[in-house]
Formats: C-alpha cells, sequence, structure tokens
C-alpha cells in the first residue's frame, strides 16, 4: 500500500470520526442552552465550554467577537476557517477519500459522498433554532452510517487498520479532551457537593459522550459520582468511548499490521505502552498523581502514536 | 417531414428508422415521456451519487460537474464498425509509425513528404526523445480518435488524440447505467460487451514492460491529483484494473530504477500510465517547476527500465498540422490507401490559405493548432458577425496558430431533451489500444451537443454523451 494511501484512509476516518464528534458536542451545548438560566452568564459560559472542549476557542475568538449559540454553531458547523467545522471535516475527510478512492468499497465512498453532496446543500442561514437538532442527529447518522459501511464491507487488510488508526485515535483525542476541559468538576472532594449545577454538568459530559444511559447501567448510581464518570471515560472497557475501550481497537490493529506485514514498528510500542499504562490503571492512582496531569500526559502520547505512525508507515 | 441538412442515425428521409434502429424506434415509441424524464433524472442521481464528475477550469461556483447523460443510446451496425475499426487500427498503426520515425531517421521528411520545419519547430517535438525506442516501438499505446459521420457511409477523422484521451471511463459507466436501467434493451439487441476494456488496458501495458522487467511487471496510474478535471476516470481505471494510483510525490527515483513509497518497502514501478503532461513529467528534464512529476524519471525512463505511456513527444501525432498530411502519412508508412477521410485543412500560417479563411470565416470552422476541448475555437456558421470580426484579428495577430475545416454537416442521433425525443448532432471517440497488438473496443463514447443545431460536442462546451452499441451480426 502507498504510504500517502494509508495516511488518507487514516485522516478520512478520523475527520469523519470528528464530524460525529463535533455533532455531539454542540449538541450538549444546544440541551444546556434550554435549561433555565444558572448564575451570571451560565449559557454564554456553557458555550464557552463547548468550544474549548471542541478545541477550537482561539480560533473562534479570532473570528468572533461575542460567544453567543448563533456564533458558535456557524463557527463548528460552517466555518471554512476552522479546521474542525463539521463542513471541513467532511470536506477534508471526503478530499482523502477521493484521493485513496481505489482502497475504499463503493458504499464507503458513495455514504461519504452523499454526505458531503447534501451538506453543502444546507444554507447556514436556514439552520434555525428549532432545525439545529434534526441536523445534528443527521451529521451523527451520517458518521454511523460510513462506520457501518466500513466494518460491512471493508477487507481485513492494512486498509482496514489504518481506517481504524484514524477513528480510534480522534475518539480517544476527543473524550480526554471532554474529560479535561471539566476536570475539576470530577475530583473526589466535588463528590459531596451535588447541587444541580454538578448535577447538570455531570450529566453534560455523559452525554457529550452518548453514555448517560449506559452510565446507569454499569453504575447504578442514583446520582453520577464524579469519580465514577471518570473512571467509566477512562478505565471501562465496556464504553465504548473510554479511553481504554479505543486503545484496545488500536492495539488490535496494530497487532493486525504486525501480522500482515510481519514486523514490529516503534509505533506500536508508543500505543501497546499506553495501553499498558491504562490497563494498570486505577482511579485512586490517577486521583493521586492527578487527572489533569494523567489527561495531558495521555494526549502527549495519543499525538506522539500519530505522528510514529507517519513516520513508520511513510504517511508524508 | 425530417430535416435532410443533416444524416439522421436513426430515420431515414421519409421517417421510417433505419434498420440497425428498428427495434429501439418501436420501443421509444410507446415509452411514456413522462418515464422518460423520470429517468433521467435517475440516471443523474446515481452519476452524481457515484462521483462520476468533471472540473471545469475557469469556473469557481462548483467546481466538480456533472456531464450530462443521454439515455436514448446511439447504434452502429455490425457492417459499418468493421469499417470504421479497420480505418481506425491503418490509422494507429501509421501514426506509431510516424513517431518512430520523428525521433530516428526522419525518412518522411529525407522523402520530402512531410516539411522538416513542421517537425522540428513544433512544440510538441522533444528532442529528449531522439533515438529512444521504446518497448516493441509502440509510442502512443493509448488513443481516442475522433470521428464524425456525415453521410451514410462517409467518416471523418477529426483528430487523433494520442496525448492522454481522456473519457473512456464515461463510455463505460453509461453502459453500466444503460444495463442497470433498461435490461429489456439489452436481452432484444445483441449489443457488442465493452466491460472488457480495463483487463485489455492492462494486457496492453503489461505487454510493453521495459527490457529491464523480468518479472510480471508492476503498472501505476499517474495521476496529478484530485483537482484534476479527469481526476475520475484516474481512479476509476487504475481501481477497474487492479493497479495502483500513484501522484508525482509517492514516486522516487533511487539507483536509476522508479520506485514507489509504500507502508513497507519501496516498491519497483515498471510501467506508468500516466495522465500528466509531458512537460510536468520530471523537473530534471523539463519544467523544473513540476511538483506533478518525479526528478529523475526520464532517465530511468530512456535507460530501458520503465514504460511511460503514451511515451513523451508523442504529441508530435496528435498536432492539428501534421494531421493534414495523414493521408500522405498513411500511405507513406503503411502502403495502403487511407480508409477513413481527414478533413480538408487549410494551414493559416500559409498566406494564400488564410486568405482564404478570412475570407469564408462564415462557412468554416477554425480551430487553435495546439487547442484542445473546444477552447478558443470558432464555428463560423454559428458564430455572431462581431464575434467573426474579433476573431479574424486574432488570426491575422498569429496566423501560425491557426488551422481551418470545413464545418462538416455532423450526424444527428435521437436525443432526449427536455420533454421529447429530437436529433442532436453527435462525434464519437474510439479508444484504441495499441501494445503487443491493436485492440479496439466496439463503439467508443458518443459526445452529443445538446443544444438545437449546436455542433460543438465537447463537454466543457454544454455537450453530453450517450452509451454507444455496436450490433453483433
Amino acid at each position: 500500500m502507498l504510504g500517502r494511501t494509508a495516511s488518507a484512509l487514516f485522516w478520512l476516518s478520523r475527520y469523519v470520526e470528528r464530524s460525529e464528534d463535533m455533532a455531539r458536542l454542540l449538541d450538549v451545548g444546544y440541551r444546556i442552552s434550554l435549561l433555565p438560566g444558572i448564575g451570571n452568564g451560565g449559557h454564554r459560559e456553557d458555550w464557552k465550554s463547548t468550544l474549548v472542549s471542541a478545541g477550537c476557542d482561539g480560533g473562534f475568538m479570532n473570528t468572533y467577537d461575542e460567544v453567543n449559540e448563533r456564533n458558535v454553531v456557524n463557527y463548528m458547523l460552517f466555518d471554512d476557517d476552522n479546521s474542525s467545522s463539521v463542513r471541513s471535516c467532511l470536506h477534508t475527510a471526503r478530499d482523502n477519500a477521493r484521493s485513496v478512492r481505489t482502497a475504499l468499497t463503493r458504499e464507503m465512498w458513495e455514504s461519504l459522498n452523499t454526505t458531503w453532496i447534501e451538506f453543502s446543500e444546507i444554507k447556514p442561514h436556514h439552520v434555525t433554532r428549532n432545525k439545529l437538532p434534526s441536523l445534528l442527529d443527521w451529521i451523527k447518522e451520517r458518521s454511523m452510517l460510513f462506520r457501518g459501511a466500513m466494518l460491512g464491507t471493508i477487507l481485513r487488510n492494512d486498509t482496514f487498520h489504518f481506517s481504524q488508526f484514524g477513528a480510534f485515535i480522534e475518539r480517544a483525542d476527543n473524550t480526554s479532551r471532554i474529560l479535561d476541559v471539566k476536570y475539576h468538576l470530577l475530583l473526589p472532594q466535588n463528590e459531596m457537593i451535588g447541587g444541580g449545577v454538578d448535577n447538570y454538568q455531570w450529566s453534560t459530559i455523559l452525554r457529550s459522550v452518548s453514555a448517560h444511559r449506559n452510565y446507569r447501567w454499569i453504575y447504578r448510581d442514583s446520582r453520577p459520582k464524579p469519580w465514577h464518570v471518570a473512571e467509566f471515560l477512562i478505565l471501562r472497557r465496556e464504553m465504548p468511548r473510554s479511553l481504554i475501550h479505543c486503545y484496545t481497537w488500536l492495539a488490535e490493529s496494530m497487532n493486525g499490521i504486525e501480522q500482515i506485514y510481519g514486523e514490529r514498528s516503534p509505533s506500536m510500542d508508543i500505543a501497546r505502552q499506553t495501553y499498558d499504562t491504562l490497563r494498570a490503571g486505577d482511579m485512586t492512582m490517577i486521583f493521586a498523581s492527578g487527572l489533569h496531569e494523567f489527561l495531558q500526559n495521555f494526549v502527549t502520547c495519543n499525538n506522539k502514536l500519530t505522528t510514529a505512525l507517519a513516520t513508520d508507515y511513510n504517511f508524508a | 417531414m425530417a430535416d435532410t441538412s443533416f444524416f439522421n442515425e436513426m430515420l431515414t428521409a421519409d421517417g421510417t428508422p433505419r434498420a440497425a434502429y428498428k427495434q429501439l424506434d418501436g420501443w421509444l415509441e410507446q415509452f411514456p415521456r413522462s418515464d422518460l424524464k423520470r429517468l433521467s433524472r435517475e440516471a443523474e442521481t446515481i452519476f452524481r451519487r457515484h462521483g462520476i464528475t468533471f472540473a471545469v477550469y475557469g469556473t469557481d461556483e462548483e467546481t466538480e460537474r456533472l456531464i450530462p447523460f443521454d439515455i436514448v443510446p446511439r447504434i452502429l451496425s455490425a457492417q459499418e464498425w468493421r469499417r470504421l475499426s479497420a480505418g481506425i487500427d491503418q490509422r494507429v498503426r501509421a501514426l506509431n509509425a510516424l513517431i518512430h520515425d520523428i525521433y530516428h531517421r526522419q525518412e518522411i521528411i529525407r522523402a520530402g513528404r512531410l516539411p522538416a520545419e513542421l517537425v522540428v519547430q513544433n512544440e510538441a517535438f522533444l528532442p529528449e526523445m531522439v533515438g529512444h525506442t521504446p518497448a516493441r516501438q509502440v509510442y502512443a499505446h493509448i488513443i481516442g480518435t475522433d470521428i464524425v459521420r456525415v453521410s451514410e457511409n462517409e467518416f471523418y477523422v477529426l483528430e487523433d488524440n494520442t496525448r492522454t484521451p481522456s473519457g473512456v471511463s464515461y463510455m463505460l459507466e453509461n453502459r453500466e447505467t444503460m444495463m442497470h436501467m433498461f435490461p429489456e434493451l439489452f436481452q432484444s439487441h445483441r449489443v457488442a460487451p465493452i466491460e472488457h476494456y480495463p483487463e485489455m488496458l492492462r494486457e496492453t501495458l503489461e505487454s510493453v514492460a521495459p527490457p529491464a522487467c523480468d518479472g510480471p511487471p508492476t503498472i501505476a496510474v499517474l495521476t496529478p491529483g484530485i483537482y484534476n478535471s479527469a481526476y475520475y476516470e484516474h481512479a476509476f481505471l487504475a481501481d477497474t484494473m487492479g493497479v495502483e494510483l500513484v501522484e508525482g510525490r509517492d514516486l522516487f527515483v533511487d539507483d536509476g530504477y522508479l520506485y514507489m513509497r509504500t507502508t513497507r518497502q519501496p516498491e519497483r514501478v515498471d510501467v506508468i500510465y500516466r495522465r500528466i503532461d509531458d512537460a510536468f513529467l520530471d523537473p530534471l528534464t523539463f519544467r523544473p517547476d513540476s511538483t506533478l512529476g518525479v526528478p529523475g524519471l526520464f532517465d530511468v525512463y530512456r535507460a530501458g527500465r520503465v514504460t511511460i505511456t503514451n511515451a513523451p513527444g508523442t504529441g508530435i501525432a496528435d498536432d492539428k498540422a501534421i494531421y493534414s498530411y495523414m493521408p500522405e502519412i498513411i500511405e507513406f508508412y503503411t502502403g495502403e490507401k487511407p480508409i477513413l477521410n481527414n478533413v480538408p485543412t487549410w494551414k493559416c500560417e500559409d498566406k494564400d490559405s488564410l486568405a482564404y479563411v478570412l475570407e469564408h470565416l462564415d462557412e468554416l470552422v477554425v480551430k487553435e493548432v495546439h487547442g484542445a476541448g473546444g477552447y478558443g475555437m470558432l464555428v463560423g456558421p454559428a458564430a455572431s458577425k462581431k464575434e467573426r470580426a474579433a476573431f479574424a484579428r486574432k488570426l491575422k495577430a498569429r496566423p501560425g496558430n491557426y488551422i481551418a475545416q470545413p464545418t462538416l454537416a455532423l450526424s444527428a442521433c435521437p436525443t432526449f431533451v427536455g420533454a421529447e425525443i429530437a436529433p442532436r448532432h453527435v462525434d464519437l471517440r474510439p479508444y484504441v489500444l495499441v501494445g503487443d497488438k491493436v485492440r479496439i473496443t466496439p463503439g467508443g463514447l458518443t459526445r452529443v451537443a445538446l443544444k438545437k443545431g449546436s455542433l460543438v460536442v465537447n463537454s466543457s462546451q454544454g455537450g453530453g454523451t450517450k452509451d454507444t452499441w455496436v450490433l453483433e451480426d
């Protein structure tokens, strides 16, 4: 396989995953805005935190003067200058897909191409408040359709594995970023507070990874306990957006590549290391050494894996 | 009564269908017009979803467009096709012999049959190719011959596209779409299959592997990338042949051989089907600013360690000035009379010709010598007085840049336009492969001028395409 093909598969999956993550973050922001006002400027702060979780608050401030729903929605859905806007994600994903069309199945290509065609027909000013939720649902559905098309049709060779790398590195990045933005709420000392504000903050976190129901099935807490939330998203394998789940998949695809290519690459060691840390981790330890530090370290390792993959497999 | 100012391929002058069209005519008659409209839209959706698009240069609003697909097929009888394919075969053999000769002894010039300045002063002539003989002495492996019909038995070759002819993916997708939408038509007609084109292309490319290749050759399609107007086709051909689609940056030269950068060890490449122009192939030999090509590629080529298809410098045979000598060229190399007609051509660099052309601008078609895609041409009878006057000024400023030909009354085929079926003018581009032998796909791509009365079939100028059937005996 060409190095460029591997790279395009990697980024294509990453950007499809990101489009879904962006839609989910916006969905949470929207839900919160429907709650009765909380404290001074509560909603504005929440839109701000949506931007921070999406990692695009800096870019936003360069473009807009005011943080409000309309501006945030515009920036995160349609802005071409925001490389993580849904529009940019879909555009980049499709460009990558076009450049490796020969490596994709027809189903994968058509699901992505149709998404792009339909998305580009949407006029930003038509997306009024009441139309936003269904648009966000649609974006998530399209990403799921693509994933389904991929899982259902793609050969389980290096094509598959490079796509998985992209999808799960992105997902792990997203989950760790969401956790880090709210990490102060997840510290054990917060456990006792449990007021209305925190309650909705926790459910925000869970919702932004589509896990508010799942959480209850695992923990059966009457109210979410903050450090359970942290554990759920970091260490519980059952949770498909948890860090350890992402790295279980990554490790599996790493093994897959190792088997196909018959050799071990440095990136494999990096992935394995992170995986082992997560496997050996427990929350007491993580809290003791600092949740924020733990997450920062995770993000660094996760980024290092991308760089290592690019070097090992000639992404250039 | 039918319009008799042009040849109608389906209907005779008294309105009865010709033999090859008899069944189709009946089928069209009974087909509700509203259904045709719906099916026509359905076809468009299929094309868009598959991403079968081309890019139009110079427009901002929409960079990827669909070529309109007309659902009424064009039909050629077995007998018509036999004659056409014999003529094409003769022509591509002559063209390859010409290119070989031009880059070697130049016998045709010595014999006084072709003016020397037409060759050596030609921009398409590559001095770097002089003395080089590629595998099997084939230079132009993939050719699209543009043919028009003006009467029952009169076919003219307009152009021999010997550089990087495009459109073959449309030919294949058109057939695919037709078989999907109208299976019943394929049950009632014996249509010669064309689906094996990618295999034929692969066989052709394998057959011209370079001398240095000792195993099964590794083939790659070289594309300028996703923003090229024909990118869809590049991907399509690589995919259907089962070979890699590469960009220049995926390739590198090491120790005299050409390699692809893969996720593992570099992989040697033996045959390149390139879809980039000569000038961009190798920045060390040609345009130094090219980022599309591969530094050092040309040296590897000259050393017989890679085959480039089509060979660099084949544009010399694709030149509109050389074209006018095709009858002599065919006779010179094959010893046969040309089977297909050449269109009489006035070379405007010649003073008397220029005077004639300027005088008869309202009845001629004037083209740029190196132009392609229908850009920069004048269709005299269709142009306004003002347009003709403006063109005359360009012509006088650079006469050597233009040739002129009589306006041919292109044949017309039934075409679905708006709400009805009406005759529209067409041309034909059969696709020819030259390797260990000549392979011609039955039919080719029919391009149709969708505007009433228009003679310009280029997709960049609003033309569409049709599935083209050759009936078997």
